[in-house]
């Protein structure tokens, strides 16, 4: 037995652009303990409710995130509708929902690339990255953006979508589920990519509950706390039912998204082949009230949180929002104890971090 | 388990064009909605400031006096909310991006006002 050393891993790192810290305390190759720490991007979003009014504030809020910004911005409507007593045309929630599952395409298969590039297999890297490539495409055509879409507001959505758009939408999601399918065999299937993922981080069911994990992770283990059953948006409409793996590994997650990949590719098509007719947004009036609300969305790497708080003025008085990567910290502490030096870049990429959202 | 499962998907590929573009050699192809930047049709524009009002980053001055409309591309975040708000329908969002710079770029549009006088708001 030697004695434990001490290996800094982060902010900068090859494996992942996201800058967390962790000191690794190694003992013979194996992690004994990590220490993560954060807090190299913050940006004081949530400060910015002082200034900007409640309209203004949807464009602070989208841009929290580059890969979930529909969500966020989702998330973040839902709490003012909420705080106003605002109802959202039908047809809206469902060009919502089929929005928010895009973006959990392209933030699926964003992640199973550098899931790749961490394995080490660049060619696998490449291909999902060019399949996210299509969806991006077909949110500018359909938002004007590519990354930051500015579709949503408080009482609906700013632009409707054509019936060629809708057309699109299903012909793509139709080539895309084609090409996932060759990909997918490799990450399920692929013995190099099994060895690196099978057995690697277990994380059991009730260390799951216990460490409040969110998302792909804690489905990864068994725990259903999908926040669309909850009835945002359409999906309860759409027999939406939660993917669910028992093992709690890294292939367990991986399997997860991949599985959601292909749920999501089936709610779009159902909603663009049933998108009822009719305005998508509704005037809103007066100013947010004296009171507070809470709204909770599902984003691709799990649950996240809106506070708001008005004071009858068209600022907030307070804004809120709690990251599902924050909540995901603990989970993937707890998992690179005792695992090998050589799979801390696998454990850190299983949880989807998104540290830049986490600190706002 | 299996080895080689990519093999077929790469192959293929061999024989594929580039997903990627020759960019800028080959010019990206803009979609209708796109949102490059902001432009103006000067003749239209009463100077009534809505625009600068709405822009959530004042990336907008309106100038009454000196008659002129100035937007600081790098401020501005395309979101589009004073295309929206004109009352004129003056603004309107054109789908190519402002060509990079290494400073920051204000574009000053002198507004052709009509001579009978202005009201003030
Ligand atoms: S809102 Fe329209 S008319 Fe008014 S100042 Fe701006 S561009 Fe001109
Ligand atoms: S697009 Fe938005 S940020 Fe840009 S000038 Fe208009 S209101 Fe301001």
């Amino acid at each position: 037995m030697g004695k434990s050393t001490i290996i800094p891993f982060g902010p900068q790192h090859p494996v992942l652009p996201e800058p967390v810290h962790l000191d690794l305390e190694i003992m013979d190759e194996k992690v004994v303990r990590a220490i993560p720490s954060i807090g190299y991007v913050h940006r004081g979003l949530e400060k910015l409710t002082e200034t900007k009014d409640y309209n203004e504030m949807f464009y602070v809020i989208e841009r929290i995130c580059g890969i979930c910004s529909f969500g966020h911005g989702w998330g973040y409507t839902l709490a003012v509708e909420g705080l106003m007593n605002v109802d959202v045309p039908d047809r809206a929630d469902y060009l919502r929902t089929a929005l928010h599952e895009l973006s959990r395409i392209h933030s699926h298969l964003l992640w199973l690339g550098l899931l790749a590039d961490g394995l080490g297999f660049e060619s696998l890297f490449m291909h999902c990255w060019r399949l996210r490539e299509k969806v991006l495409d077909l949110f500018e055509k359909m938002t004007g953006g590519r990354v930051i879409f500015s579709i949503c507001k408080v009482g609906g959505l700013r632009k409707d979508i054509t019936p060629e758009m809708q057309n699109d939408v299903l012909k793509t999601i139709k080539s895309l589920r084609n090409e996932v399918n060759s990909l997918t065999k490799v990450f399920l299937d692929d013995a190099s990519v099994k060895n690196r993922l099978c057995g690697v981080g277990k994380l059991s069911k009730t260390e799951a509950v216990d460490l409040c994990a969110v998302g792909p992770v804690a489905r990864g283990s068994g725990v259903n706390n999908d926040i669309r059953l909850t009835g945002i948006g359409k999906y309860l409409d759409l027999g939406f039912k939660p993917i669910l793996e028992e093992d709690g590994d890294c292939y367990a997650r991986c399997k997860v998204r991949i599985l959601e990949l292909y749920q999501s590719f089936d709610l779009i098509e159902q909603i663009m082949l049933e998108l009822p007719q009719g305005p998508v947004d509704v005037p809103v009036k007066g100013m947010p009230p004296s009171n507070d609300f809470i709204a909770r969305m599902e984003q691709p790497r799990g649950e996240a949180f809106y506070y708001v708080q008005g004071n009858g003025t068209k600022y907030l008085q307070r804004m809120r929002v709690r990251t599902p990567t924050n909540a995901n910290i603990p989970a993937m502490v707890k998992t690179l104890q005792g695992c090998d030096l050589t799979d801390v870049s696998m454990l850190i990429l299983t949880i989807d971090p998104c540290i830049s959202c986490t600190e706002r | 388990m299996a080895s080689f499962k990519m093999a077929k998907t790469v192959l293929k590929s061999l024989f594929k064009k580039p997903a990627t573009a020759m960019y800028p050699a080959v010019p990206r192809e803009w979609t209708e909605r796109t949102r490059g930047h902001v432009g103006i049709i000067e003749e239209n524009c009463i100077l009534c400031g809505i625009c600068a009002r709405k822009c959530p980053t004042n990336a907008i001055v309106v100038d009454r006096k000196g008659k002129t409309w100035t937007i600081n591309r790098m401020s501005c975040i395309q979101c589009e909310s004073c295309v929206e708000a004109c009352p004129k329908k003056c603004l309107a969002m054109a789908p190519s991006y402002t060509p990079p710079s290494v400073e920051k770029i204000t574009d000053i549009f002198e507004i052709p006002l009509p001579d009978k006088e202005k009201t003030e708001a």
